[in-house]
Formats: structure tokens, C-alpha cells, sequence
């Protein structure tokens, strides 16, 4: 019996934990490439690579529907309305300026002092966790959505309303309302 | 793998986009910036909803709410951005000094 156990000890590498080593590093490497590429195109299309590699891990942890909810709204939706506005306003890539700004050290340092902190009071805390992922079903957001969470809910569709006419209103050209008077 | 590798890669991103928010001279490479850090936190609220459940799914439900949320920023930003660049010529943000004048 212990025998049998002992050989499986070395196999524990089973399949999500390989997956989740994949898509970390898709999430890692391209937000490290959104950040360092010289030509923004190639920054948007990492961070594409970035969002999706997300959209697994959401899956990965049981939770389907924020998965479905990323490749919409950020795959589908943010992307596209970034890629449009970057074709929008440069010139080409020809002569690019270059991209970084002389505060790279201290922005290095910042960052590298988030990820310390954070990843230290990670480590400090005495997490009480399930010991396997508990998925998220979608009938049980669902109620949540509509239930205890109706406030914030109702309060996140006056928002977009908002947005919506704030984006039209900064992007509508000066000239046409002096030609509309 | 456990709550804590999920929150590393969240942190990790988290510090990746800060530091394309300050490095970075584009204005709407600042934005996707800011983007990558709305994820990482989104990361690290699914994270904890699978690995400390509640009856009410507040980790998932919250998650949701952040991408609205981004989604409306995200439309507010860019329409300010384009707006800039049309007046300006220019997405470097360090030409956009003229009110320190």
C-alpha cells in the first residue's frame, strides 16, 4: 500500500498544474512583451495573447462564465477598441520615437517593489483554503447578480450609460457643432 | 496548484502593468498599462473565489463588475486620448507639458 503510494509520489505533476504553468507563462511573457515591444501594434496583439492566456486560467479555476465574459469583453470588445484607436492615430512605424521614458529606473524599482510586497505578504499569510479549486457556477452568479448584488449592478449600467455619452462627447470634432449652430 | 501561484502570476502582472504606466512615453500604450493591472486584480478576485468559497460568489461577481467597469474607462480613455492626439499631433506624453507653462 505505501509502496504503492510512495511510486506515485514523483507523478504529481498532473494535468492542470501543467496547464497552469503554460498559460502563467503566456500571461507573464506577454505582459512582459506589451510592455518592452517598440511598435504598439505588436504591444496590442501581446496583450491579446495576454488577455486570453487569462481567459484560461479563469476557466482553469472553475469559473466558466467570467472566462466567457473575458473573451468578449477583453479579447472582443477592449481589443478591437485598442487596435482601432492605435491605427486611428499613428503615422506608421516608420521613424517610432523611443518608447520608454527616462523614469525607467524608478519605474522598474516601483514595480519590483509591488511584486516583493505583494509576494511577501503572500507568503506571510496564513491562508485558509480549500484544498481544491471550488468552481463558480453560472446559476449561482447569476442569483448573486440579481439578488444580494442588484445595487451594484443597477448602479454599473448607469456607469456605461455615462461613459457612453462622455465617449461620444470627447470624440465628436469641434467643427461640427460650429457647423450644426 | 494552490491559491498562492495564482496570486504570484496576479502580482507579477500587477507590477508588469504599473511599470508600463510609468516607463512608457505612448498614451495609449499607458491605457493597455493600466489594462493589464485591471486583470491582475481580476486574477487574484477569481483566485480567491475558488480557493475561499462563500454562498454568494462575491470573488466572481466582483470580477465582472471590474470588467465593466475597465470597459467603461477603457471607452472614457480612449475618446480623451484621441481627442489629444487630434489637437496635439503627438501620443508621447511628455509633449503634453504646455499646461506647466
Amino acid at each position: 500500500m505505501s509502496a504503492r503510494i510512495l511510486s506515485r509520489e514523483p507523478s504529481t505533476l498532473d494535468i492542470s498544474s501543467v496547464l497552469f504553468f503554460l498559460l502563467a507563462f503566456g500571461v507573464v511573457g506577454a505582459g512582459i512583451a506589451v510592455v518592452t515591444l517598440r511598435n504598439i501594434i505588436h504591444s496590442a496583439v501581446a496583450m491579446m495573447i495576454c488577455f486570453g492566456s487569462l481567459a484560461g486560467m479563469y476557466a482553469l479555476l472553475g469559473a466558466p462564465i467570467v472566462a466567457a465574459a473575458q473573451v468578449l469583453i477583453y479579447l472582443g470588445a477592449i481589443s478591437v477598441l485598442i487596435l482601432f484607436a492605435i491605427m486611428l492615430t499613428q503615422a506608421g512605424d516608420a521613424n517610432l520615437p523611443a518608447p520608454f521614458h527616462r523614469q525607467v529606473p524608478i519605474a522598474a524599482v516601483v514595480a519590483l517593489a509591488i511584486i516583493g510586497l505583494v509576494g511577501w505578504a503572500v507568503i506571510q499569510t496564513d491562508w485558509d483554503v480549500v484544498p481544491q479549486a471550488v468552481g463558480a457556477a453560472v446559476d449561482a452568479i447569476a442569483d448573486a447578480v440579481f439578488t444580494t448584488f442588484a445595487l451594484p449592478f443597477e448602479l454599473i449600467s448607469m456607469l456605461i450609460l455615462v461613459a457612453i455619452i462622455g465617449a461620444i462627447f470627447l470624440a465628436r470634432r469641434p467643427e461640427e457643432d460650429e457647423r450644426a449652430n | 496548484m494552490g491559491l498562492e501561484g495564482y496570486l504570484f502570476v496576479s502580482a507579477i502582472l500587477f507590477g508588469i502593468g504599473a511599470f508600463g504606466f510609468m516607463a512608457r512615453r505612448n498614451a495609449i500604450l499607458m491605457l493597455i498599462s493600466i489594462e493589464l493591472m485591471f486583470n491582475a486584480v481580476n486574477l487574484s478576485l477569481i483566485a480567491f473565489n475558488a480557493f475561499l468559497p462563500d454562498e454568494s460568489n462575491a470573488g466572481a461577481v466582483f470580477a465582472l463588475m471590474v470588467m465593466a467597469v475597465a470597459a467603461a474607462e477603457v471607452t472614457v480613455g480612449l475618446a480623451l486620448v484621441i481627442a489629444i492626439i487630434r489637437t496635439r499631433q503627438t501620443a508621447e506624453v511628455d509633449q503634453y507639458a504646455d499646461l506647466k507653462e
